[in-house]
């Protein structure tokens, strides 16, 4: 992205001042991506706080309205059931905070500790099992890219099956963030002869094989079009779904042009005994019916230091994952070497997700 | 003080009205009752189970209620092809009518926000959606944007009528300088309403079948076309089982109005079909989808062509003046045109703009019964607002309800 403040995509007409620095998703030479270098400046108000700037208000509003709610919860559970433990009482105490609480995104560091808390607790409470969930925020000077390597691929979907496992995926759907196109030798990247559904042996004679997911848009229509801002990107370039304020209209399905996106259509189920404990807020802990999810880069690995799971699964080493404001991270050098390209550029969004070949 | 107690007397008076009635009423009223039943019964069901019940998948995500929704919205807007020309150009011909019609556009806008409330994955957390207690993504999201038009529209449609009822119920006479400006509020925010509707979709770049500027342009002809022809067969029904006649002139003047959006409307069809099958593009394919099939897949065919050519129909009969003068051909293809943009404005604009997917992938949608109930009870919750309201505001028109006339 050439300046943070930027918020849509503009025509380069080519009569306007050259700008400092070019879009880090250039793909053409490493001259171009000397931006990467300069740290990200500040996120500039979006239009809500610029219209309203009623930030802080809101925030007390909150707090007001869960406190007094909570209060009301209490004694609507101290008086009906005078029989009721304590653990019942702090469940249904839990349950009402978690209902009325704020928008993730704008949340302090101390308000994403105390839901995370909460969830935690209440995790314990109905499972008796105890998890970890992190709410760390993105770090400084990292902007997170992908690219994938399309001779390589032989379409053996470790990828998405270490997904799933990892991401604690709905498993009655077969929900895959993941999709793996099977295409045919010859006929180039022709998406409609495709097949993104096959059982049989692979690699399959005469196909190759690609792999797309949410590609993580610098400017993602998805962001743009929510109505309710349940989803916004990270500073370090993450694309981000806060389940619990989500309303499920499925508008941010509708405006995604790489099928990046998925719905709980029922409730989502995942076996005890596969529950991935190691969690993040933002990323695989347990959603609920009703709300969209995606690929979240796996955050929960992504910001503690590791690769995604799918680039950890795959047995052929097509996926590279890293910081593209590293220079000497081997993002940076496939981008910096390879002959790369992205999907659909041309509706200028971005995407952070590179494709090449050898 | 004294408007309080005229309000309580209203509200004691319009209650006598609404529950008391002929036996056709009663049936009337007990049928939609029970529609509604039905549906909320398919609605629990859907709220218990997720909306996994409905026929919509990751594939094609919208379905049955966004394309009502959409469709409504055009209804909504019609009322303004009868509040502009009473209030704002004095055409006292259609002044009768202009209280139908906005009631017409109060059920409908019902309807509207009961088809995106039955749509949410979440009803619960609607709130989020409440601007200062909830985020709201204004100025960037469409769908921020339309929530404020719809409701603004619907309390314009509330209160206006209402003035005027209100006045007409002490026996006074309503004062233009109060209602004028909210008609003529009224009129530009009908057209917003379906300009914002449009733009939700014709905003999507992802989406090739709806990114289009002829969109909203379209949406507005079609709304224009099919409001007032449904207005007329209310009106035609309004006439035959109630005191509160209304004159064939201003029947005729509407049959105008329907005639010259339906002949528009048509035009630009034109327009679209031109574009695209002359050079067929990739992003023709939805195009494609809709009027031939793709692979096989050809689940919208006899809608699409059922609409094509009942809208052709209907605007040819509507074209010959001694057709449209004939009042029962003029209801037969007020009502034939009313269906034709339903199915064209409805699910033949919806469902094609995710076929094929974002990678080609073509898989069809097939609405579940549980979504049909759900929308037939919607339907019906309208019918059952609009009934209401609109026999009260006949009884007080044709002056039979009075404060203390008792």
């Amino acid at each position: 992205m050439s300046s943070n403040d930027k918020k849509w995509f503009s025509l380069d007409l080519g009569n306007k001042k050259k700008q400092e620095s070019s879009s880090c998703g250039c793909g053409k030479s490493s001259s171009g991506c000397n931006s990467h270098n300069k740290p990200i400046q500040e996120k500039q108000p979006d239009g809500f706080d610029q219209v309203f700037n009623v930030k802080m208000d809101r925030r007390t509003a909150f707090k007001k309205l869960t406190a007094s709610l909570a209060i009301g919860a209490g004694a609507i559970s101290t008086s009906c059931s005078v029989v009721a433990g304590d653990e019942t009482k702090e469940k249904s105490q839990i349950e009402w905070e978690e209902q009325f609480k704020g928008n993730y995104k704008l949340m302090t560091d101390e308000e994403k500790k105390g839901t995370v808390d909460r969830l935690v607790r209440s995790y314990q409470l109905r499972t008796g099992k105890n998890i970890s969930m992190s709410s760390k925020n993105a770090e400084e000077d990292v902007l997170f890219g992908y690219a994938f390597n399309i001779s390589k691929c032989q379409g053996y979907m470790d990828c998405v099956s270490a997904c799933v496992e990892e991401n604690n995926q709905d498993r009655n759907s077969q929900m895959e963030y993941i999709r793996i196109h099977e295409m045919k030798d010859g006929k180039g990247f022709n998406f409609n002869e495709a097949d993104d559904n096959y059982y049989h042996e692979v690699p399959a004679e005469g196909h190759f094989y690609m792999g797309t997911q949410c590609f993580h848009c610098d400017n993602p229509p998805c962001v743009d079009v929510c109505p309710v801002q349940a989803t916004w990107r990270e500073d370090d370039g993450l694309v981000v779904i806060d389940y619990d304020w989500c309303i499920g209209c499925r508008y941010c399905m509708a405006a995604c042009p790489y099928d990046g996106r998925r719905f709980n259509w029922s409730k989502p189920e995942v076996p005890e005994v596969e529950v991935n404990k190691d969690q993040h807020y933002l990323g695989n802990r347990m959603r609920k019916k009703g709300v969209m999810e995606k690929c979240t880069f796996c955050v929960q690995r992504s910001r503690a230091g590791k690769n995604p799971a799918c680039v950890e699964a795959c047995p052929t080493g097509s996926r590279i994952f890293g910081n593209l404001l590293d220079p000497n991270s081997t993002i940076r050098w496939v981008i910096e070497n390879k002959k790369v390209f992205r999907l659909k550029e041309d509706l200028g969004t971005e995407p952070k997700f590179w494709y090449f070949m050898d | 003080m004294r408007r309080l107690k005229v309000l309580g007397s209203l509200i004691k008076d319009s209650l006598d009205i609404i529950t008391s009635g002929s036996k056709k009423y009663h049936i009337w009223m007990a049928f939609l009752t029970f529609v509604m039943l039905v549906g909320m019964y398919c609605y629990s069901v859907q709220l218990e189970h997720g909306l996994s019940v409905t026929g919509m998948t990751d594939r094609v995500s919208w379905g049955l209620y966004i394309s009502n929704f959409t469709f409504l919205v055009g209804v909504a807007a019609a009322a303004v092809m009868l509040v502009m020309p009473t209030y704002v150009l004095k055409d006292i011909d259609f002044k009768q009518a202009v209280l139908i019609g906005e009631g017409i556009a109060v059920a409908a806008l019902m309807m509207c926000l009961a088809f995106v409330v039955a749509d949410m994955g979440g009803p619960s957390v609607l709130w989020h959606m409440i601007p200062g207690i909830g985020v709201f993504n204004f100025p960037d999201s469409m769908l921020a944007w339309d929530v404020i038009v719809l409701n603004g529209y619907l309390f314009l449609n509330i209160t206006i009528p209402f003035y005027i009822l209100f006045r007409h119920y002490q026996g006074k006479k309503a004062k233009t300088s109060v209602y004028v400006p909210g008609a003529l509020i009224s009129v530009f925010w009908a057209v917003a309403i379906h300009l914002v509707t449009a733009f939700l979709y014709q905003g999507l770049q992802a989406r090739p079948f709806w990114n289009n500027a002829l969109l909203g342009p379209r949406f507005l002809a079609s709304a224009f076309a099919a409001g007032p022809a449904l207005i007329i067969i209310v009106l035609a029904i309004i006439r035959t089982y109630t005191e509160f006649k209304i004159k064939d002139k201003t029947i005729k003047k509407l049959a105008m109005v329907v005639t010259v959006a339906a002949q528009i409307n048509l035009i630009m069809l034109i327009s679209e079909l031109f574009k695209e099958f002359y050079a067929p593009t990739h992003h023709s394919e939805s195009a494609y989808y809709l009027f031939f099939g793709l692979k096989g897949k050809t689940a919208l065919l006899p809608w699409i062509w059922t609409s094509i050519s009942l809208n052709v129909l209907a605007t040819v009969m509507l074209t010959y003046h001694k057709l449209r003068n004939n009042f029962k051909v003029l209801f037969f293809t007020c009502f034939i045109l009313f269906v034709a943009i339903w199915i064209e404005k409805g699910f033949g604009l919806i469902v094609p703009g995710f076929i094929p997917g974002p990678y080609g992938k073509i898989a069809e949608y097939t609405p579940t019964g549980i979504e049909i109930g759900v929308t037939i009870g919607i339907w019906a919750m309208g019918a059952f607002i609009f009934t209401i309201l609109a026999k009260t505001a006949i009884k007080i028109e044709t002056g039979s309800l009075r404060f203390k006339k008792k």
